[in-house]
């Protein structure tokens, strides 16, 4: 049995179709026609989805690999645009649709007041389309089409509110960011087609020996591996897209985007599409110790140093944003012990924790009235039950809370980087740590976060009798700071189901697939692993087991400690943290300026290539080219020939008969000697 | 009328152009209906080439051939393969735009505006028909005259700096071509282009030829360093020069490598290869940084014409290293597919950005970038092109401008990782100048009054920017059907460069 081509065609089109409609007839389909159409082709998407997936593990259906038309073809190069869909996919198409038809329920309620509705829903919708043509490409070339059309609805998604000056410099900033990435991604499927002469998935990985001994010449003299090139060279792309160090300094800028878009992008799905990239291209990555290493270095740092700002953060957003960096940092180190299935199972119950976290998030800022400071907060748990008990489910789920979702997954990361590290080199050891310290910092900036927002006392005034109305959204600032026009309120059913929808899986959703995807055959082939010793299904016995377990292992107790800190400093204790900050002042000052890498990186890039770029300009072509070459020649001939008058007389048509009379002499001329 | 379809492309235009002069200038309106039927027409007439011409043959074909000049051999000789039809729909097109674009941009002297557009429209598919090397060159200079004429009088307050600067560097460039188009006449007998590529000619003769076209294609691309005079062209030339300068005029220099450089002088081509692999790099990378400090739109799109077309020349060097060098034929035919489709891109991207430029200079008659920002605010449709157009210009997946970079970046990778990486750069500093751009135009607050008064593009500037953004789409969606168009010409021509001339 096999998939139905013509459902997979309709996943991908139905919300392209609906962002078609709400964006270009936005004005005669209306808001209501705008949030139906696109979620109805959403819900559609989603339904099949759910459809592809049952019938390719229960149902017995083959993977599908086809080709839907041929993009283009020269000499013996051909590229064409095609779904691949195995168990991989499926699940990525499951969590995209699902995650997304989420958040345009819940943009109902978000953007309800704001003049871009529509423009929305079908930015919303275009991102849908596009992610689905990442995940369910069958080559290269579309994947980088996917790859950069959801980079393209990023853009315009943080600059939405293109009225504020931070959100287009943030934009920009990510796209710019991003095509770092690209271009070494780009590079890398320029080395797969030279060694493969194919850009298509199953061609490439089933002839992977077309690399064995393979070199490329980087620097004169030294030959390196043929696959470490490319793989890193395939990595550095997902470092852009999935926004690790040192590339990761677009995604906490991109909170300047409304909030559906930072849970649906900047969360559970465009920013994973690095660790998914990955992951499919397992076949490759295994053929490179080298490039494997350097994922994972890279991977831990994140993992560790990017949490560490999350508890100086004093945004809610961003301190959701620095959290995302850090659990990418855990995928991405996942799959540098060659755990793709751990990485890839930690991407699903990302997406679903982290979005419920940030659509809870974006519910406390319709409350505050768009304020996002949780200086400004506390003790909302009694104004807003739902949004409190989903944020206390997806922090128990991020911090990985034995039997939660987050639990499997970053336990089988940690457990698959320490057991790399006990028979692995200094790499491996630093990982081990970085993940393994990583679980206290999780711990304690997320309930540093719940405490600060729910529990405590209030830090805000409500003033009454202020005609503040409900009608500006995020895109103007508050008055003051912590006041208030009204008390806050929960937010309407729009916002609250969708977090409620999102929260079951954040608790189930790992107990239910742990079996399946990690120690089962879920993935069958499409992940690749050489060695696979890395997770064997030794010690594995059932879901319960595994959490009882979890109970006496250094990561839970490690995450219980950050429990027990920020319980004490932020429930019982506030004054500490002043004190700590000014003791700690070096590190805290570290950690406020984010390592310092955005003042550096714009002195550096940003206005190095600005001074460049005046330099060659103002010097080479102007002053080289133009004054002496070419202003210097002219005045030469004008000199010579004495034409200044003409020149100076400005007449074009004497130039245009002078050249036809010069023209006319030379043939002329030509004409006389060669006819003699 | 097949057998003299070019002939009636050429100059249906030009008796065209000359009927819409005699109209006279007082009666304005009935020039620009009239010179937009011949355009449409001519357009029309193209179409018949598209769909007459045997793409798997790949041969020379609408064959038309004349006794011109008995006493030189010099003859109207006529005929297209893929490369040519594909240039040829793309000038017949973009006239079409180029004379709704000006409908009411222009008022002054309106029926000489639009004589000239088409008069040089005809020369332009005469320039890309020319299978007579002399023919080739007088529609080659020819096709200035009226370029002259559209910046020297509806220019800019500097034109005739700028109309001299062009005069110079252009005259000087051809001046060398004629010079070795003569050359090769007494070495020949001959100014048939199949006949002087059949030529046999040591390295030292093909070296002497090879930098005579250099000087005259490079100026025409323009390549480093002898771009400057497009810069300050573009900045005087009304709306439509520069859609059409842009568009199809530097076709022209890429369009002559392939159709002289590379058949006539195979061996010397492959010697200075690097010269010209370097020269390209240099314009992508080093005029993309002078393009991000650019003030003046126009000036910015101009320099990223100069960049783009960086890749236009790599493509085409490239694959004499790699087949030649490394014998890889099929890399070699990406490198030159990848250089056409880059200049039929271009043609759409950069006519695309100079008319959307042309749209709001009509509004508020400046072109400095500071004079504006938050346009989005009062033109929302307007900006929802200019993304689109500027999406094309860095290279997005999905838009024309994507496909010939990475095909040239491919193929590029093919013979040397260093020169993929450094052309992969555009990437970044594309996407750089180009959304800065966007940025301080288009996004933001709404900076001043003028801006705050500016009206959305209305249904003439909606029918010509659509039609320019379906045709970026279209290519970049599917681009298998143009390139299918010019495969079988790319072959023979690539196939051509394995004859090693000298001896």
């Amino acid at each position: 049995m096999s998939l139905n081509p013509t459902i997979l065609l309709i996943i991908a089109l139905a919300p392209l179709v609906g962002a078609i409609i709400a964006g270009i007839f936005r004005h005669q389909v209306g808001r209501v026609g705008a949030h139906t159409v696109t979620i109805a082709g959403v819900a559609l998407s989603c339904v099949l989805s759910f459809y592809v997936l049952y019938q390719l593990v229960w149902g017995g259906a083959q993977t599908y690999n086809e080709n839907l038309y041929t993009w283009l073809q020269v000499g013996g190069i051909d590229a064409h645009v095609g779904f691949l869909v195995d168990r991989l996919t499926a699940m990525m198409m499951v969590v995209v649709t699902f995650v997304s038809l989420m958040v345009h329920v819940y943009t109902i309620g978000y953007m309800a007041e704001d003049d871009g509705y529509q423009r929305f829903f079908s930015y919303i919708a275009l991102f849908t389309f596009s992610m689905l043509m990442l995940v369910m490409s069958n080559n290269f070339l579309q994947l980088f089409f996917g790859w950069e059309a959801v980079g393209l609805v990023s853009y315009l998604l943080i600059g939405f509110w293109f009225k504020r000056p931070t959100a287009v410099f943030a934009n920009m900033k990510a796209f710019l960011v991003n095509r770092v990435g690209d271009f070494g991604f780009l590079l890398g499927i320029a080395g797969v087609l030279y060694f493969f002469h194919s850009l298509d998935y199953a061609t490439v990985f089933a002839h992977t020996d077309a690399l064995n001994g393979k070199t490329i010449e980087i620097v004169s003299g030294s030959a390196w591996s043929a696959a470490s090139v490319i793989c890193i060279c395939l990595f550095i792309g997902a470092m852009g897209k999935s926004a690790q160090v040192p590339l990761h300094v677009w995604l906490p800028d991109s909170m300047e985007g409304p909030t559906p878009i930072s849970a649906l992008i900047h969360a559970a799905t465009m920013v994973t599409a690095g660790i998914f990239m990955v992951a499919r291209m397992s076949p490759l990555f295994e053929l490179s110790e080298t490039a494997l290493s350097f994922v994972l270095v890279i991977g831990a740092t994140t993992a560790f140093f990017t949490g560490l700002i999350g508890i100086v953060q004093n945004d809610i957003k961003r301190v959701v944003a620095y959290s995302t960096l850090s659990q990418l940092g855990y995928m991405t180190a996942a799959l540098g012990v060659s755990a793709y299935s751990a990485a890839v199972f930690h991407l699903m119950t990302h997406a679903f924790f982290k979005a419920l976290l940030f659509l809870g998030a974006g519910s406390v800022i319709i409350a505050m009235h768009h304020e996002q400071d949780m200086r400004y907060m506390g003790g909302l748990r009694k104004y807003m039950p739902i949004t409190f008990i989903t944020a206390w489910i997806g922090t128990l789920a991020l911090t990985g809370m034995p039997g939660f979702a987050g639990f499997y997954s970053k336990d089988a990361i940690i457990e698959a980087v320490k057991e790399a590290s006990e028979h692995g080199g200094w790499i491996q050891h630093y990982a081990y740590w970085c993940v393994l310290l990583g679980v206290f910092v999780t711990a304690f900036y997320s309930f540093r976060l719940l405490y600060l927002t729910f529990h405590g006392k209030e830090r805000f005034v409500v003033d009454h009798g202020h005609g503040h109305g409900h009608g500006d959204h995020d895109d103007h600032g508050h008055q003051e700071p912590g006041h208030l026009a009204h008390e806050p309120h929960e937010s309407p059913a729009v916002v609250t189901w969708p977090l409620m929808a999102l929260a079951i899986p954040s608790i189930v959703i790992g107990a239910l697939t742990v079996g399946a995807m990690l120690y089962g055959d879920y993935f069958g082939s499409a992940i690749h692993v050489a060695h696979a010793e890395g997770e064997g299904a030794h010690d594995f016995h059932g879901w319960l087991a595994m959490a009882l377990h979890g109970l006496t292992q250094p990561p839970f107790w490690l995450a219980f400690g950050g429990f027990l800190l920020a319980t004490y400093i932020y429930l019982f204790n506030p004054s500490i943290a002043d004190k700590a900050k000014s003791a700690l002042h070096p590190i805290w000052n570290m950690l406020d300026k984010k390592y310092w890498f955005d003042p550096i990186y714009q002195a550096v890039f940003a206005r190095g290539s600005i001074a460049l770029g005046r330099g060659l300009w103002k010097g080479g072509d102007v002053g080289v080219i133009d004054n002496v070459l070419i202003d210097g020649s002219a005045s030469a001939v004008a000199r010579v020939a004495g034409v200044v008058r003409w020149v100076q007389s400005g007449y074009l048509y004497t130039y245009a008969f002078a050249m036809i009379l010069g023209l006319v002499f030379l043939l002329g001329g030509l004409w006389w000697v060669v006819g003699k | 009328m097949m057998q003299s379809l070019l002939s009636i492309l050429i100059w249906l235009p030009i008796v065209g152009g000359f009927a819409v002069l005699a109209l006279g200038t007082h009666r304005a309106k009935g020039a620009r209906w009239l010179a937009l039927a011949v355009a449409i027409v001519t357009f029309i007439v193209s179409i018949q080439l598209l769909t007459g011409y045997d793409a798997a043959a790949g041969t020379m074909q609408f064959i038309e051939q004349h006794r011109w000049i008995a006493a030189i051999n010099a003859n109207y000789h006529l005929g297209v393969d893929g490369i040519s039809v594909a240039l040829i729909v793309l000038t017949t097109f973009v006239t079409v735009l180029v004379i709704l674009g000006a409908w009411d941009s222009v008022h002054d002297k309106v029926n000489q505006y639009l004589a000239a557009f088409l008069v040089l429209e005809g020369l332009m598919v005469g320039v890309f028909c020319a299978l007579d090397a002399l023919l080739f060159y007088v529609f080659f200079e020819g096709m200035l005259i009226p370029m002259f004429i559209i910046i020297g009088i509806w220019g800019g307050p500097r034109r005739v700096y700028a109309t001299l600067k062009f005069f110079l560097y252009t005259f000087f460039g051809s001046i060398f071509m004629l010079v070795g188009l003569i050359y090769l006449y007494t070495q020949s007998n001959s100014w048939e282009l199949s006949q002087l590529a059949a030529l046999k000619l040591t390295l030292e003769q093909q070296s002497w030829l090879f930098f005579a076209f250099l000087i005259a294609f490079a100026v025409k691309v323009p390549m480093w360093p002898v771009h400057t005079w497009l810069p300050d062209a573009h900045v005087e030339a009304p709306t439509g020069g520069s859609v059409i300068l842009a568009a199809i005029m530097l076709k022209i220099g890429g369009y002559g490598f392939l159709r002289f450089s590379l058949p006539i002088t195979p061996d010397a081509s492959q010697h200075f290869a690097w010269l010209l692999i370097a020269l390209s790099l240099v314009a992508v990378i080093y005029v993309g940084f002078v393009a991000l400090v650019q003030e003046d739109m126009k000036k910015l799109i101009a320099y990223s014409s100069v960049s783009h077309m960086g890749f236009v020349t790599l493509g085409i060097f490239i694959s004499l290293a790699l087949v030649r060098v490394g014998g890889n034929k099929d890399a070699a035919y990406l490198g030159v597919s990848g250089a056409m489709v880059q200049m039929i891109s271009h043609g759409f991207v950069s006519g695309a950005m100079f008319s959307c430029v042309g749209v709001i200079y009509d509004r508020m008659h400046t072109r400095m970038i500071k004079d504006y920002g938050g346009v989005v605010n009062t033109m929302p449709w307007y900006a929802a092109f200019v993304v689109l157009f500027a999406m094309a210009n860095c290279g997005l997946p999905g838009t024309s401008g994507f496909v010939g970079e990475f095909m040239v970046i491919l193929a590029s990778f093919q013979s040397n990782f260093w020169i993929a990486a450094l052309a992969a750069f555009t990437l970044i500093i594309g996407a750089a100048y180009t959304l800065w751009l966007v940025k301080r135009v288009i996004w933001g607050d709404v900076t001043n009054d003028h801006v705050a008064k500016l009206k959305d593009i209305n249904a003439r500037e909606a029918l010509v920017l659509g039609t320019f953004a379906a045709a970026t789409l279209l290519f970049g969606i599917w681009p298998a059907p143009l390139t299918h168009l010019m495969d079988a010409s790319i072959k023979h021509i690539v196939d051509q460069l394995l004859i090693v001339k000298v001896g």
